[in-house]
């Protein structure tokens, strides 16, 4: 440089996070201040809305009675191939503004990651993925985050790092020169432990056959399909299925808080309930399974660790149905989009709904024709019911069952107690094979951990000798016969257990 | 096996033959099937006209009545001519009565129609679901009762029929626009491996021949021709099964129907019927009093085996469409005993599924 050595180069690094799928992906955030016309220029493939940081930055460090810098301010984001969308960069520009113009001390910053969008007022915004931010900071060995308070909660769920809630940039100042601490965020332990307060199913009356299968697929995390007329409760019912699982474990909370921050829709802290997605059957397959030009998760993933409700299956596209399969099969999703490959978790248990017919009146009242039926029928036929283990019949209700006077139904608590105790039975047996749920036992596991009483496979082998039954069929009934069991505190298997499974599977 | 004369063996075969000629000759003209059936040898392969013409003077002239045997033993078919015992008065009724039938399964019960009436049982192939459980009612109601019920093993009001009869071990006769060891539809291939054991299959078209648009309304005048009361179950304006409602009625023999849904347009040739002047069927004891007279029907009881009462009691609720609920309140268990027994009376074929969660009556 032709100015000599008077005008040292001063640079600013600064750690921050670009969202990719449920991940962070670091990004540094390097600012060089010289000599020459005040400009300032972002590189690094930045969008529209990182462009527009500038008038933020500025504006925000103005209205804080800190210096702007009148000098030519280049910001690059590292590294320059990841796409970065969004405003959550602001605060790592502004952070870098101040370190490469001497405002604050570079060391102050050492192991420090920063995230969060701009007010023009100098305010500290919340961002998306707060825990995915917290989680990538850990990842990459820094100690601190600082973020606005908003975003706090939900990034100190991560242990080992230290989530600094700043609600100004003024604040931020005064805290990296020593002249301010924050108060630290509620900590794990702290989380509320209350119980989930689903819907309860003693709002439900009679519809014992549906009730005992919500029983069945809450125990084994076995999907279901429930089939009755219009009105009979169906979507009632589902929604009190995420009620009667067990609560979400720790690490299933974490799971589903991330997903839930990087979606936009979390509490803010710890997700205490288990998820309740119901999509319109008018959804597109992009929308059920996640995608798009920049990838955002999709219903199954927003269900992930919950339940996934497909009301009126028939209705849904097809190709919407067939890119369910693979997330039912695997747990997870995986999306491509040029040169990144994103990876989406949906672990979910399906409850589908169907009318019995198209006409929906029950039984004998209805008036569809064969060929209606068939069509239907064959509609209903594919990807999604493939994967479905139990079927159940709903009644239309009666208004006797409805009259003031009669009885509740079985409270949600109740059923809640025996699914755990089913559930504690199977992680004993399962926990060395590393599965939770009888549901997840693959063919060989089936054969290994399920053992039967005598005569109980003899129901099987009565239905496999009358073709009602293929081999894949007769596992998932079996798999059926091990939760019933379990739910009846049962070691071994029994004929009466291996029955009940083969009435409520769905076909061969 | 074939108890049937070599000239009428000739002449079953020589419309086997020609029935893609005969095809195009009803189609361009619009004339009745019997218009051509009716013709005698030389007269039809005369008609035909053309190459086929030729070919069918050809066979004629060199049919070999042992190789025809043979092929007939081969496939497990009976051919019966009209000039044998075994031949069923009620169908010589017909101007132009097939002159052999070819049969598949217990060919005695061809001759049997003349002593003991059987009943004719048709339908719409698109057939709802009320329609479906009255004819599976009546094939087996009359079953119970030791009537013959006949029916054209169709989709719909037929097979269900057809199913009903078989469920209650009574005799049933499948008659086929195709040949008898044809399984069309092919949505009934199983209806018609059981028919073919238990029942009997009959056709005008010798073995391997694949059906024609013709040979429906051809075999419905048999279907009408066997029995002594042709019951209309469920059947459009426009249906097929009126063409055997009106041979029924040509060849004087009762036509009923079972009143539908006036709101139904599936039903409208059926009601049509009825408002006309037809007997109205409700169920087999109706079909019992047209056929015999009032309280004068022979009442047999075939029950399935060794039912425990509380099996006994689900296949009621079943029976009587209950819904799951209403059948485990009916049957007095809880949901999971009521499910585990269900699986028991459907691993003994007592019950099927019907539908995503249903479950129907089956035969035994």
């Amino acid at each position: 440089m032709s100015d000599g050595p008077s005008l040292p180069v001063v640079l600013a690094r600064v750690p921050t996070f670009a969202l990719e799928g449920v991940d962070a992906r670091e990004v540094t955030v390097e600012v060089d201040v010289r000599r020459g016309l005040p400009v300032f220029t972002i590189v690094g493939l930045p969008d529209a809305a990182v462009r527009e940081a500038r008038e933020r930055v500025r504006a925000a460090l103005l209205n804080s009675e800190l210096e702007f810098p009148l000098q030519r301010l280049t910001a690059n984001l590292a590294p320059a191939w990841v796409r970065k969308a969004g405003a959550s960069f602001d605060l790592a520009l502004a952070v870098g503004v101040l370190s490469a113009s001497g405002q604050v001390p570079a060391e102050s910053l050492a192991g420090c990651a920063v995230s969060g969008e701009l007010s023009l007022g100098g305010e500290l915004r919340p961002v998306r993925g707060a825990l995915a931010i917290a989680l990538g900071c850990r990842a990459a060995g820094l100690r601190r985050l600082i973020v606005a308070p908003g975003s706090a909660a939900e990034a100190a769920l991560v242990e080992g790092v230290e989530v600094c809630p700043v609600p100004t940039l003024a604040r931020l100042v005064d805290m990296l020169h020593g002249r301010w601490t924050p108060d630290p965020p509620a900590t794990v332990a702290e989380r509320e432990t209350s119980l989930p307060s689903a819907p309860d199913l003693a709002d439900v009356r009679g519809q014992a056959d549906a009730r005992r299968a919500l029983e069945i697929a809450a125990a084994g995390g076995h999907s279901l399909l429930m089939v009755g007329p219009p009105g009979a409760g169906k979507t009632m019912l589902a929604r009190r299925l995420p009620g009667i699982m067990p609560p979400l474990s720790l690490d299933e909370a974490i799971e589903v808080t991330r997903v839930q921050g990087v979606a936009g829709i979390g509490c803010g802290g710890l997700a205490t309930q288990r998820p309740f997605r119901a999509p319109h059957h008018t959804i597109s397959p992009q929308g059920l399974v996640g995608g798009g030009a920049r990838p955002r998760p999709g219903e199954v993933t927003l269900a992930h660790r919950g339940v996934l409700f497909l009301d009126e299956l028939a209705e849904f596209t097809r190709p919407a149905l067939e890119a369910l399969r693979q997330p039912l099969e695997r747990g997870d999703v995986e999306i491509t989009r040029g040169q990144i490959s994103l990876r989406f978790p949906a672990r979910v248990l399906l409850v589908a709904a169907a009318n019995p017919c198209p006409c929906g009146n029950p039984g004998d009242r209805c008036t569809c024709s064969m060929v209606v039926r068939d069509r239907y029928r064959a509609r209903l036929s594919g990807p999604v019911i493939d994967r479905i283990d139990l079927v159940c019949q709903l009644a239309p209700v009666s208004a006797v069952k409805l009259a003031p006077g009669a009885p509740p139904g079985e409270a949600s608590d109740e059923v809640r107690a025996r699914v755990l105790e089913a559930r504690e039975r199977q992680l004993r047996r399962l926990a060395s094979v590393g599965i939770a749920s009888n549901a997840e036992m693959d063919a060989r596991t089936t054969r290994r951990q399920v053992s039967l009483a005598d005569a109980a496979s003899e129901p099987l082998a009565d239905a496999l000798d009358r073709g009602l039954l293929t081999g894949r069929g007769h596992d998932r009934s079996l798999r059926m016969a091990r939760t019933i069991a379990d739910l009846a505190g049962a070691e071994r298997v029994g004929r009466e257990h291996v029955s009940e499974a083969l009435a409520y599977r769905v076909g061969a | 096996m074939t108890s049937s004369c070599d000239a009428c063996l000739r002449r079953g075969y020589l419309v086997g033959l020609l029935a893609a000629p005969i095809a195009g000759l009803l189609n361009d003209r619009r004339r009745r099937p019997s218009e051509v059936l009716s013709l005698d040898d030389a007269e039809l392969a005369m008609a035909v006209g053309g190459s086929s013409k030729d070919e069918a003077l050809a066979f004629l002239a060199h049919f070999d009545p042992r190789r025809a045997r043979a092929d007939l033993d081969r496939a497990g078919v009976d051919a019966v001519c009209v000039h044998r015992a075994g031949y069923p008065d009620a169908v010589r009724d017909l101007g132009d009565a097939p002159a052999v039938l070819f049969c598949r399964g217990r060919a005695e019960l061809l001759a049997k129609v003349d002593e003991e009436p059987a009943v004719t049982i048709v339908g719409t192939r698109d057939a709802t679901p009320y329609a479906l459980d009255v004819a599976h009612d009546l094939g087996r109601g009359l079953a119970t009762a030791g009537v013959t019920t006949v029916s054209g093993m169709a989709l719909g009001i037929d097979a269900a029929a057809h199913r009903g009869a078989l469920g209650a071990r009574g005799a049933t006769i499948a008659v086929l626009a195709c040949g008898p060891d044809v399984a069309y539809p092919r949505r009934h291939r199983e209806l018609h491996r059981q028919i073919c054991a238990e029942g009997l299959v009959v056709s005008e078209l010798p073995p391997g021949q694949r059906a024609y648009r013709w040979s429906f309304p051809a075999r419905n005048r048999i279907m009408a021709a066997l029995s002594r009361l042709t019951i209309v179950v469920e059947a459009s304006e426009s249906s097929g099964t009126l063409i055997t409602a009106d041979f029924a009625t040509q060849l004087g023999r009762t036509v009923a129907a079972v009143p539908g849904r006036v709101t139904t347009r599936v039903a409208r040739g059926s009601n049509k019927l009825l408002r006309d002047g037809a007997p109205v069927i409700r169920d087999a004891g109706d079909a019992l009093d047209e056929l015999f007279g009032i309280g004068e029907q022979p009442r047999l009881s075939v029950e399935p085996p060794d039912l425990d009462p509380l099996e006994r009691r689900l296949l009621d609720g079943i029976e009587a469409g209950l819904d799951m609920d209403a059948l485990c309140a009916f049957a007095g268990l809880p949901v999971a005993q009521a499910r585990a027994a269900l699986a028991a009376v459907e691993a003994r074929g007592l019950v099927r599924r019907d539908g995503l969660s249903g479950w129907e009556r089956a035969c035994g």
